[in-house]
C-alpha cells in the first residue's frame, strides 16, 4: 500500500480525531464521576500522614 | 548498605557484577584501541570496583528480618548523593563552555576540551546525571510512601540506580574521546544505549510490582507521572537510537533513519525528551513534595487528572516545532506548532493547581527557603511553559530558531523549573530520609536560595537579550537589499552577553555547591531525631561553630 499525504491526513482526520476526543471524554467522566470524589479526597489527603513504615 | 542484603542477595549482586566484568572484558577486547576497548576497561573497572565493596561486605552479619517492614531508603540515599556530585560537575562543565564561548582560549588547544566536546558532558551531566539520579532517587521515595509499600526488590534498585550511572559514565567518558552518534541529547553510542535499555526496563518493572504491592487503593498521581517518564522514555530512547554498528568492534554505529525521517524522529525524541524527563517527572516531584512541604493537600486533585492527560497526549505531538522551515512537510510543522500552543492549557492547569495550593500559606513560603524554591520552580513552569508555546509558533520560530533566545528558554526551563523543584524536593526529602530534625543550616539554604535565583535571572535574560538581538542582526536588511550585519558583527555584539551568561551559571554552581556542603554537613554533624539536640538558639552562624552535636 503506498502510504502519502492524503492517506495520513485522512487517517488523521477520522481514526486520530476519534481517539483523541474518546480519550478526552474518558479522562473527563473519570475525573468527575460522582463514585470517586471520596477517593480522590483519600488519595491526596493521605500522603499527608506522617506515618513512616510501610503498612503490613 | 550491602548490609541489608542477605548471603543470596549478596551472590545475586555478585553474579551480576560478575557478568558486567565479563562484558567490560569483551568490549575491551573486541575494541582494542578503539574507544570502545577504552569504554570495556572502564565498564570492567566499574564491575570489579562495585564487586571489591560486596565481598568486603561478604561475610559480614546477616540483616534484621525486621527490614521488610521498613521503607528500603539505601538507594535513594546513593541516589541523592550522586545527584549531587553530578550537579556539581555538569554544572561546572556548563560554566566551562559558557566561557569557552566568551574566551575560546579556554579550550587550551586540546582536542578533548573543545567545545563540541564539553558542550554534551555538560547536557548528559546536567539532564541525565543530575536530573535522571533526582528522578530515580525521588521515585523511589515517593513510591513506597504513597504507596505505603516497600520496594519490590532488594538488588533491582541497586541495579537500576548504580547501571544508570554507568551508562552516564560511559556517555561523558565518550564525548571527551569525541564518540558521538550526533543526536542531540541521545549522543552516547549503541553499546551504551542498549545497556540503558537494560536498566530502564528493570526500573519498569521494579515500578510496576511496587505499585502492584500497594496498600493504598488509589495510586496518587505523582506516581503516574513517574510511570509516564519511565514508559514513554524507553520508547523514545529504543525508537530514536536504533542504529547499526561498523563492527561489533567499533564504537561507531549509523542510525537507521535517514534525511528529514531521522531529524523527525530525532526531534520527537528531543521534544518528548523535555516533555516526560524534564517535566513528567519533575511534576511528579511537585505533586508529592509541595503537599508535603506545604503540609497542604494539593488544590485540585481532579485538576491534576485532567492536566496529566493533557500533557500526555499533547507533547507527544510537539517534537515538530524544532524543524520550522526546513524539510520536513509543511503540514508536519502546522501539527507540532498546533500541539505546542494546545499544551499551554494543561501546563498552566498544573502550575496553576501549585500555586493555588500555596494559597493560603504565603507565609510559610515567606519564611521557609525550602517552600520558596518550589514556588519559584512553579514560577519558573508558568513562564517556560508560556514561552515555549510562544516560541513555536512559526513566525515568532523565525526571529528566534538559532539564537541565544532558545538558550535562554531552555535554562529558564532547565534551572528556574526543573533545578529549582529538585533542590527544594532534596531539601524536604534529606531531613526526613535520614531521620534529622532539620537541615544542617537554614541560612545555607536561604544563601542557595538566592544565589540560583540571582544566577537564573541573569542567566535567563542575558540570552533573551543577546538571542533576540541576534535574531534581529540577522534579519536586518539595508536599503539595497543586503543584510546590514555579518555575521561576525552578531557575534561581537554577544560579547557582553557571553560574560553575563558565565556569570549568572557560576552562581547557580556556587549554589549547588553550598548545597552539596549542607546536605553533607546535615547527615555527618545533625543528630537523629530519636536524640534530640540541645535547646540552644539558632545562631545564624557560620557553620563549625553554630552546631555542635550535644553529648
Amino acid at each position: 500500500m503506498d502510504i502519502d499525504h492524503d492517506t495520513l491526513v485522512g487517517f488523521a482526520k477520522s481514526w486520530g480525531l476519534f481517539y483523541l476526543i474518546a480519550m478526552f471524554i474518558g479522562v473527563v467522566v473519570y475525573a468527575f464521576w460522582p463514585a470517586n470524589r471520596k477517593k480522590f479526597d483519600d488519595a491526596k489527603r493521605n500522603i499527608l500522614d506522617e506515618d513512616d513504615r510501610p503498612w503490613q | 548498605m550491602v548490609q541489608q542484603l542477605t548471603s543470596g542477595e549478596r551472590q545475586n549482586a555478585l553474579v551480576i557484577l560478575l557478568c558486567v566484568f565479563v562484558a567490560g572484558l569483551a568490549m575491551a577486547a573486541a575494541g582494542g584501541s578503539d574507544p570502545l576497548g577504552i569504554h570495556g576497561v572502564i565498564v570492567m573497572l566499574f564491575g570489579a570496583g562495585l564487586g571489591a565493596l560486596v565481598m568486603r561486605s561478604y561475610y559480614d552479619r546477616q540483616p534484621d528480618p525486621d527490614r521488610l517492614s521498613h521503607y528500603y531508603d539505601d538507594p535513594i540515599k546513593a541516589g541523592v548523593a550522586l545527584t549531587l556530585a553530578w550537579a556539581i560537575f555538569g554544572m561546572f562543565m556548563g560554566v566551562w563552555t559558557a566561557a569557552q564561548l566568551a574566551w575560546p582560549d579556554l579550550a587550551f588547544d586540546a582536542g578533548w576540551s573543545t567545545f563540541g566536546r564539553l558542550r554534551p558532558t555538560h547536557t548528559t551531566g546536567v539532564i541525565f546525571g543530575f536530573g535522571g539520579n533526582a528522578l530515580i532517587a525521588t521515585s523511589f521515595h515517593v513510591v513506597q510512601r504513597t504507596s505505603r509499600a516497600r520496594l519490590a526488590g532488594q538488588v533491582s534498585p541497586w541495579f537500576v540506580l548504580l547501571g544508570f550511572n554507568l551508562f552516564c559514565i560511559l556517555a561523558v567518558t565518550g564525548y571527551f574521546m569525541g564518540v558521538t552518534q550526533s543526536k542531540e541529547y541521545a549522543e552516547a553510542e549503541w553499546y551504551a544505549d542498549l545497556w540503558l535499555v537494560v536498566v530502564w526496563v528493570t526500573y519498569f518493572v521494579l515500578f510496576l510490582r511496587t505499585l502492584a504491592r500497594r496498600k493504598e487503593p488509589h495510586i496518587y498521581v505523582a506516581n503516574w507521572y513517574y510511570m509516564a517518564f519511565i514508559v514513554v522514555v524507553a520508547i523514545l530512547h529504543i525508537v530514536n537510537n536504533l542504529a547499526i554498528p561498523v563492527s561489533f568492534g567499533q564504537a561507531k554505529s549509523y542510525t537507521i533513519w535517514a534525511g528529514v525521517q531521522d531529524s523527525m524522529v530525532q526531534w520527537w525524541y528531543g521534544h518528548n525528551a523535555v516533555a516526560f524527563f524534564l517535566t513528567a517527572g519533575f511534576l511528579a516531584m511537585l505533586y508529592y513534595y509541595l503537599p508535603v512541604r506545604a503540609q497542604r493537600p494539593i488544590f485540585s486533585y481532579r485538576l491534576s487528572i485532567l492536566s496529566f492527560w493533557g500533557i500526555t497526549f499533547f507533547y507527544m505531538w510537539a517534537g515538530s516545532h524544532h524543524l520550522h522551515y526546513t524539510a520536513l512537510p509543511h503540514w508536519v510543522q502546522n501539527l507540532g506548532m498546533t500541539f505546542s500552543v494546545m499544551l499551554l492549557v494543561p501546563s498552566w492547569a498544573s502550575a496553576g493547581n501549585a500555586l493555588l495550593t500555596l494559597n493560603g500559606a504565603w507565609h510559610r513560603v515567606r519564611d521557609d527557603a525550602t517552600l520558596r524554591f518550589i514556588f519559584v520552580a512553579v514560577v519558573f513552569y508558568g513562564l517556560s511553559t508560556f514561552e515555549g508555546s510562544f516560541l513555536a509558533i512559526r513566525p515568532v520560530n523565525s526571529l528566534s530558531h538559532y539564537t541565544d533566545w532558545t538558550v535562554g528558554h531552555v535554562h529558564a526551563g532547565a534551572l528556574g523549573w526543573v533545578a529549582f523543584i529538585t533542590f527544594g524536593s532534596i531539601y524536604t526529602l534529606v531531613p526526613s530520609l535520614w531521620k534529622r530534625e532539620r537541615m544542617y543550616s537554614p541560612a545555607l539554604v536561604e544563601v542557595h536560595f538566592w544565589l540560583a535565583v540571582a544566577g537564573t535571572l541573569i542567566y535567563v535574560f542575558s540570552m533573551w537579550n543577546s538571542g533576540i538581538l541576534q535574531g534581529l542582526m540577522w534579519r536586518t536588511y539595508t536599503q539595497e537589499g543586503t543584510l546590514a550585519y555579518s555575521f561576525l558583527d552578531s557575534l561581537v555584539a554577544m560579547y557582553p552577553y557571553y560574560i553575563a551568561r558565565t556569570f549568572g551559571g557560576l552562581l547557580f554552581l556556587l549554589g549547588a555547591i553550598v548545597a552539596a556542603y549542607n546536605i553533607w554537613m546535615t547527615v555527618r554533624a545533625v543528630p537523629a531525631t530519636a536524640d534530640r539536640r540541645a535547646d540552644v538558639p539558632d545562631t545564624g552562624l557560620a557553620p563549625g561553630a553554630a552546631v555542635t552535636p550535644a553529648e
